[in-house]
């Protein structure tokens, strides 16, 4: 069962333009997307395809000038703003991209053992701070005396002493070692199996194809395409969506190839497919109308050429 | 949400500050449309309660109280402006100076922002007009003397966060002089915190100038500022001519009020982090 | 041509050696890499040889000349995070013109559209301003160019592609590259050979 889902969502951003003038942007349109219970979700994208903005309006974290609509569900029945507020940080743990998230007046050890509802938090936070490679001595440091990636590691301690049923990390990752990286991402398969799911937020594919489940590309702010992730493998034949593909393809271990051009910016939207621009396939068709995601092979896809 | 009711910022803000220079003109240019004739003495029509002849009411002299105000207010902006204009410059300057003349004129300057912080401001001002021999001139030295170091700290702080910015180290590399960083990187990020500081300390100026007038230190009572008027005024507050004082005072607010209320909108316009909301 | 790093050593004002002893060099027209665990000190070293940070022990030399502080340093760098390393107040022609020369074929390369250059850099993704931050560096004619994590926060596609026209200018103009990044397929894709710090 789908244990979050979200329903057509949109969001548009009211802001000024040269002077006086005030426009309204469009910045995610129609996007829907289900987490499962036991599921790990990467959202992968490049920066400007709204992977940031769908947490942000998850966790109701918006900007003020930011107009939604659509709906979002937790086990089942919709959510009000409200309910969605009251969510966070008791059913959905959040790990933030930017470190300053960290109430700075506070000793790391403590604000970690405060997410922690029942049980020993000490202990809780002890071991986890253990197998994030954090000394005991960090506990009683505040965030300015860590360095960026020990922030960051608390960061990722906060989410796993939690009881929350979600997590949703906006990319955990960067500035990280390897081995923390692995230690993360195996934190995050553990805490999936027991029944809970992860919403894997990252620009990175290599790390979210080593845990995800699925995979969700995400491009000008809409899911192009929703795959399992073994169809990510060889020269991606079974993906389903070109940019998928092309982004496959782009990988170092793979041909290092790019495609040309750039993803649209949102205040300037192609009328048809947000992808046409840029795709091998495009014909008089795509630039008619958005593409409706359909079901194709056990995933879903935005592209009215893929097979 | 909270769009929809605010409906459009910017263009509040804008007319704001149209309508903020249009009031500010008229009173320093009061002498061209108030009738100065009515500032003369004249017994037949003293101590006259607000009428629509006499606005403001009359004072014990039979003097238009409307006038008064008007000529009071255009010389306090006008000490005031040359004090926020003399402050600036100084908070400019020294600022500058602090941020990139090395570590030792930085802790000297430092601590003289300290210390003149350290101090109240009326206190600072009265000593410093008092000793160079008050009127007009000591007024206008005591405002400029006293009003720049928290704008000075902030254009201190500006300028260094500015220096150790990544692209100004790449600008370096890229075999950019001092000079140029100067004029090119720096300079730009500080006109909107000079703009913003000067019309802050604006209203701090003329408020702190009618106050040292009013307690008898500041301009000579031949120069009718507004703090002349108010504790000329003072006197007569108790024989029932509230009007005096009242009229005066609130003209005063307003002015110091409105100006207040451009700066800080001024501020969040600037904001990049608030630009849109 | 020949950048050489002999016996560098560094460290903050009064904390221990950050490294000591680390020499290095790379050849006109090579891509060498530089790993090591985070805190090995991988983007200070980065820093001195792009001359943002003096040794404390050691020298950089150039073809066996040391490098003249002023002008234009004929080792650049390109950083993690572009959106610290262009002005906020500059539009993005601004930025490019900086290095002193506006090389339209360079922009090209780099896919940076001509509508881009007249917005501020708050209004470009992460991946748009770091082609400006290359073509910046690129422009310059440096004779070595740095890459500290340059391609970290960016999707695989803008990756390839910026990689594709450094690659390319390189091979054009005879640039030696260094390569600093933990992702090791990257580092295998693009280097010639990959030293430890």
């Amino acid at each position: 069962m789908a244990i979050l889902e979200v329903k057509n969502l949109s969001i548009s951003f009211e802001q000024y333009r040269s002077g006086l003038k005030r426009e309204v942007i469009d910045v995610m349109s129609n996007l829907s997307i289900e987490l499962e219970e036991g599921e790990i979700l990467a959202i992968v994208g490049s920066s400007g395809s709204g992977k940031s903005l769908l947490a942000h309006a998850m966790l109701n974290i918006l900007p003020e000038n930011a107009k939604t609509s659509g709906q979002i569900f937790y086990e089942g029945k919709p959510l009000t703003d409200v309910e969605l507020t009251a969510l966070r940080g008791k059913e959905l743990a959040f790990i933030p991209q930017s470190v300053n998230f960290l109430d700075p007046l506070m000793q790391v050890g403590k604000q970690v053992r405060q997410s922690s509802r029942n049980g020993n938090a000490v202990e809780k936070q002890r071991s986890v701070f253990e197998c994030y490679h954090l000394g005991k001595e960090v506990e009683k440091l505040y965030p300015f005396q860590l360095s960026g990636g020990m922030a960051r590691r608390t960061l990722l301690s906060t989410a796993a002493v939690s009881d929350a049923k979600i997590i949703i990390a906006d990319e955990p990752t960067p500035g990280l070692d390897e081995v923390v990286i692995q230690e993360a991402l195996r934190n995050f398969r553990e805490f999936a199996d027991e029944n809970r799911a992860v919403m894997l937020i990252t620009h990175d594919i290599g790390a979210a194809l080593t845990i995800a489940d699925k995979i969700a590309v995400f491009y000008a702010g809409t899911v192009v395409e929703i795959a399992p992730v073994g169809d990510f493998s060889g020269k991606g034949e079974k993906l389903r969506h070109p940019y998928t593909k092309a982004l496959w393809r782009a990988l170092p271990q793979n041909e290092f190839t790019p495609i040309p051009g750039a993803q649209p910016h949102l205040s300037d939207l192609p009328k048809g497919c947000l992808f046409a621009p840029r795709c091998p396939l495009m014909t008089e068709a795509c630039t008619v109308e958005r593409p409706r995601v359909r079901e194709l092979r056990d995933g879903k896809v935005r592209c009215i050429h893929a097979t | 949400m909270k769009m929809n009711l605010l409906s459009n910022r910017r263009q509040k803000t804008l007319w704001m500050m149209v309508i903020g220079t249009i009031v500010l003109l008229a009173i320093i240019f009061s002498k061209v449309w108030v009738d100065t004739d009515k500032i003369l003495t004249n017994l037949n029509t003293r101590n006259v309660a607000p009428t629509w002849d006499y606005l403001f009411g009359t004072d014990w002299l039979g003097r238009d109280m409307f006038t008064r105000t008007m000529m009071g207010l255009s010389l306090s902006i006008r000490v005031g402006l040359i004090g926020a204009i003399g402050s600036t410059v100084i908070a400019l300057t020294l600022g500058m100076v602090a941020a990139t003349m090395g570590k030792t004129v930085d802790r000297v300057i430092s601590w003289l922002i300290d210390l003149f912080l350290s101090v109240p401001h009326l206190v600072a001002l009265i000593l410093i007009s008092f000793t160079v021999g008050g009127g007009f001139k000591g007024v206008v030295i005591g405002l400029i003397a006293t009003h720049w170091p928290s704008l000075a700290r902030v254009i201190r702080a500006e300028v260094m966060q500015v220096r150790s910015a990544e692209y100004v180290q790449m600008s370096r590399r890229l075999g950019k002089s001092n000079g140029w960083i100067a004029v090119h990187h720096i300079f730009p990020h500080l006109v909107p915190q000079v703009i913003i500081g000067f019309m802050l300390l604006f209203p701090h100026a003329i408020l702190h100038e009618a106050a040292i007038t009013f307690l008898g230190l500041g301009l000579s009572p031949h120069e009718p500022a507004i703090g002349i008027i108010l504790s000329e005024s003072m006197k007569y507050l108790s024989s029932g001519l509230w009007w005096l004082a009242f009229f005066p005072g609130l003209a005063l607010l307003i002015v110091v009020r409105l100006f207040d209320k451009i700066g800080e909108s001024l501020k969040v316009l600037i904001d990049p982090t608030k630009a849109h909301l | 041509m020949r950048l050489e790093a002999k016996g560098i050593g560094f460290k903050y004002e009064k904390g221990p050696w950050l490294f000591r002893d680390v020499n290095f060099h790379v050849e006109a027209g090579e891509v060498v890499g530089i790993t090591g665990a985070s805190g090995r000190g991988k983007t200070t070293f980065c820093r001195i040889l792009a001359g943002f940070e003096r040794a404390l022990e050691g020298e950089i030399l150039l073809d066996g000349q040391k490098i003249l502080p002023k002008g234009m340093h004929p080792v650049q760098l390109v950083l993690q995070h572009p959106e610290q390393a262009v002005n906020p107040r500059w539009k993005m022609r601004k930025v490019l013109e900086e290095s002193g020369t506006f090389d339209e074929n360079i922009q090209r390369l780099l896919g940076i559209e001509k509508e881009w250059l007249s917005r501020w850099p708050g209004e470009l993704s992460g991946g748009e301003l770091q082609r400006f931050c290359v073509a910046r560096a690129i422009s310059a004619s440096p004779k070595f160019l740095i890459a500290d994590e340059m391609t970290t926060m960016l999707d695989a596609i803008t990756q390839a592609q910026i990689w594709q026209a450094v690659l390319e200018t390189a091979k054009e103009r005879n640039m030696g590259i260094i390569v600093v990044s933990h992702e090791r397929k990257l580092m295998e894709r693009l280097c010639d050979r990959i030293v430890e710090l």
